[in-house]
């Protein structure tokens, strides 16, 4: 063991500029310049202010919901004690500002033992990019409870959220968000889970639209035994920037995290950034983690950051690993298609869906699937034009 | 008809120090309903040949022709190449993970007709095809290649072959990595391909073994980017007794 393994086994507080101690209070967050670490990918530029001081009203978006049977969605005051109950506590301005800004928040419940058949789907459409909105959200699948969640965004807005998640002990809970928004959309999300023991959750993060799309997304563990899937699934057009920062919190021993998102990219400056962030402490041992983000860079112009990060304070784990890929599409690949008498642009729109295939498929929401191998295609369909004129070139 | 003819072909390949050529000037032609046989050590550039003909993008013509019934096989796009006949069998079939073999045998098949395969007669063909090369049926809801044997992606080449149905097979290594009864299987398919009006193939091989099965009109002896000598189906026995020794101390 290293002189800095052990030094850092001294320590209970975890000192990282990676994840920094966060605090309810707005003004401890300091404007972002651009140069912090956490900022240092974002266009500020673009964020309409709402990273600094611009107001929020209500109304950025209108919500529909549709409960599965056995399921409850209400809407609580901004003082409810249910707020917080996820740990989520915010590390940045712009989820301090959300928190202190919303007027309420949506709450889904699963009951004690309840397993629940079909999805809950809550959308949000959208009604204008001109004022900001600030979101909140709790979703708590308690003892044993079993349900899928699908948030989904649509339209043009700007919205900061924070969602947070709870899955109490036992509990088998799949949350989905699906960033379908219209070009000009601006949408900052933080979103925190709290995993009881011997509890699963799987968190999808899917990003086709808006123009600037960040999620961040983390995930302590209340107890031994716990597993979080984070699934992520993006897609980059022109102009587009994408961000997904991940950070998985193991703080509890015999727990298990597995991360893996992939994402397409195509036209001038379509711009994606993953950063996987896991820190397995102390206490955490016998941990399994593996975290994995890959790039499918489909045209010229388009460019991907993709950092993965693994903080080990303990030996005495299962595994650990990550991976990540920066790539093009390959000649090989291509070639054996086309000798078969698949044209160039169609061996290329087989290749993308055989890059998000098996993520598709492992996201396990039937009603979701079509949909999405749907919107690979219509995005594929945007862009078609540069994958021929690229092929002719 | 099918007649391939290939003309004084010459071929390098991009390297760091530069181009360098493989192909020396081959020229062969193989008339319809031929079978031709070409055998040649490692590195003589067996693939080279049967990829340049394919149209893969690594490799440039620097001179020669190729002609496929006439036609000028070089200006075709690799698919082009496709519909108008060719098919390569790999020696080293590609992975394409998330892409089920389902999907791609059809995308191919509507992409070499013009139009989509009828549905009823279709799915048969497939596992008729599957199970003349005894692939289990849930090959095709696997991904293309990924995570199958080394003869399984061989005998997945001949079922292909067989769906497919093109003019002219190129089929490079076909018999390398297979055992005894994996070869006798791959054999039958391409017999069976044989058995059809007017097909030709290309059997390119390092061992006389698989010529057992398959027996070819021609036998070519390729040694360093060239044809050094052609014959009958006895060349191959020669071969088998003597190897490549004569040509190679001859030839480089
Ligand atoms: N990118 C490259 N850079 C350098 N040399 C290359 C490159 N590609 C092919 N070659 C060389 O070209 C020659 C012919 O290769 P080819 O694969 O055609 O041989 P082959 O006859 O098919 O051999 P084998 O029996 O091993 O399959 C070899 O010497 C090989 O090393
Ligand atoms: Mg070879």
């Amino acid at each position: 063991m290293t002189a800095a393994v052990q030094e850092a086994l001294e320590l209970d507080k975890v000192e990282s500029h990676l994840h920094p101690e966060g605090s309810f209070d707005v003004e401890a967050h300091e404007v972002p310049k651009g140069r912090e670490e956490i900022w240092r990918f974002t266009p500020l530029k673009r964020l309409k202010g709402i990273h600094d001081s611009a107001p929020f009203a209500d109304g950025a978006t209108k919500v529909e919901v549709e409960a599965a049977a056995g399921v409850t969605v209400e809407t609580v005051a901004a003082d409810a004690d249910v707020r917080g109950t996820s740990g989520l506590v915010p590390t940045d301005r712009v989820s301090a500002r959300a928190w202190a800004a919303s007027t309420g928040a949506t709450v889904v419940r699963v009951p004690t033992d309840t397993v629940v058949e079909g999805a809950t789907i809550i959308r949000h459409q959208g009604t204008g990019s001109e004022t900001a909105g600030a979101g909140h959200a709790v979703i708590v699948a308690e003892k044993f409870a079993k349900a899928t969640v699908v948030l989904v965004f649509e339209g043009s807005a700007v919205v900061a959220d924070n969602i947070e998640i709870v899955v109490e002990d036992g509990a088998d809970l799949t949350v989905v968000s699906v960033q379908d928004w219209a070009d000009d959309a601006v949408h900052l999300s933080t979103q925190h889970a709290k995993v009881g023991r011997d509890a699963t959750l799987k968190h999808v993060s899917v990003s086709f639209g808006g123009d600037v799309v960040r999620h961040d997304f983390s995930a302590e563990y209340a107890g031994p035994g716990g597993s979080v899937e984070s699934l992520g699934l993006y897609f980059a057009d022109e102009g587009q920037h994408i961000e997904h920062r991940l950070f998985v919190d193991h703080t509890a021993p015999k727990t298990k995290s597995n991360v893996v998102y992939k994402g397409a990219l195509q036209g001038e400056k379509a711009h994606a950034v993953w950063i996987g962030n896991v820190l397995i402490r102390k206490e955490a041992e016998g941990i399994e983690t593996y975290e994995e983000n890959r790039n499918l860079i489909l045209t010229d112009g388009a460019w991907a950051d993709s950092v993965p990060n693994l903080e080990i304070e303990t030996g005495e784990i299962e595994g650990a690993g990550h991976a990540s890929a920066i790539g093009r599409f390959d000649d090989e690949q291509l070639f054996y298609l086309q000798s078969r008498g698949i044209s160039e642009t169609e061996a290329k729109r087989l290749v993308v869906h055989g890059f998000f295939n098996d993520l598709i498929r492992h996201i396990g929401v039937p009603e979701l699937e079509e949909k999405l191998t749907s919107t690979v295609e219509a995005e594929l369909a945007k862009n078609i034009n540069t994958l021929i004129t690229k092929d002719n070139a | 008809m099918s007649t391939l003819e290939i003309k004084d072909l010459q071929v390098s390949v991009e390297t760091e120090d530069g181009p360098k050529e493989i192909l020396k000037g081959v020229t062969l032609t193989i008339n319809s309903g031929e079978t031709h046989a070409i055998m040649g050590p490692n590195g003589s550039g067996k693939s080279t040949l049967a990829y340049s003909i394919a149209g893969h993008p690594k490799y440039s013509i620097t001179g020669g022709t190729v002609t496929l019934d006439g036609e000028d096989v070089l200006e075709m796009s690799v698919d082009e190449r496709a519909k108008a006949g060719l098919f390569l069998a790999m020696q080293y079939p590609v992975e394409v993970p998330g892409v089920s073999v389902a999907n791609f045998l059809r995308t191919a098949k509507t992409a070499l007709d013009g139009e989509a395969p009828k549905l009823r007669t279709w799915v048969k063909d497939v596992n008729g095809a599957m199970n003349k090369m005894h692939l289990d049926p849930s090959f095709s809801q696997r991904s293309v290649n990924e995570g199958f044997s080394g003869g399984e992606k061989k005998r997945h080449e001949i079922a292909q072959l067989d769906i497919l149905d093109p003019a002219f097979a190129l089929l490079d290594e076909i018999d390398s990595g297979l055992d005894i009864d994996a070869l006798k299987v791959v054999s039958d398919g391409i017999n069976d391909f044989r058995a059809r009006e007017a097909k030709s193939v290309l059997l390119i091989t390092h061992y006389t073994r698989i010529l057992r099965y398959v027996k070819p009109d021609r036998v070519h002896v390729f040694v360093a980017g060239r044809i050094a000598e052609s014959g009958g189906p006895e060349l191959a026995e020669e071969l088998e007794a003597n190897g490549y020794e004569k040509y190679t101390t001859a030839g480089v």
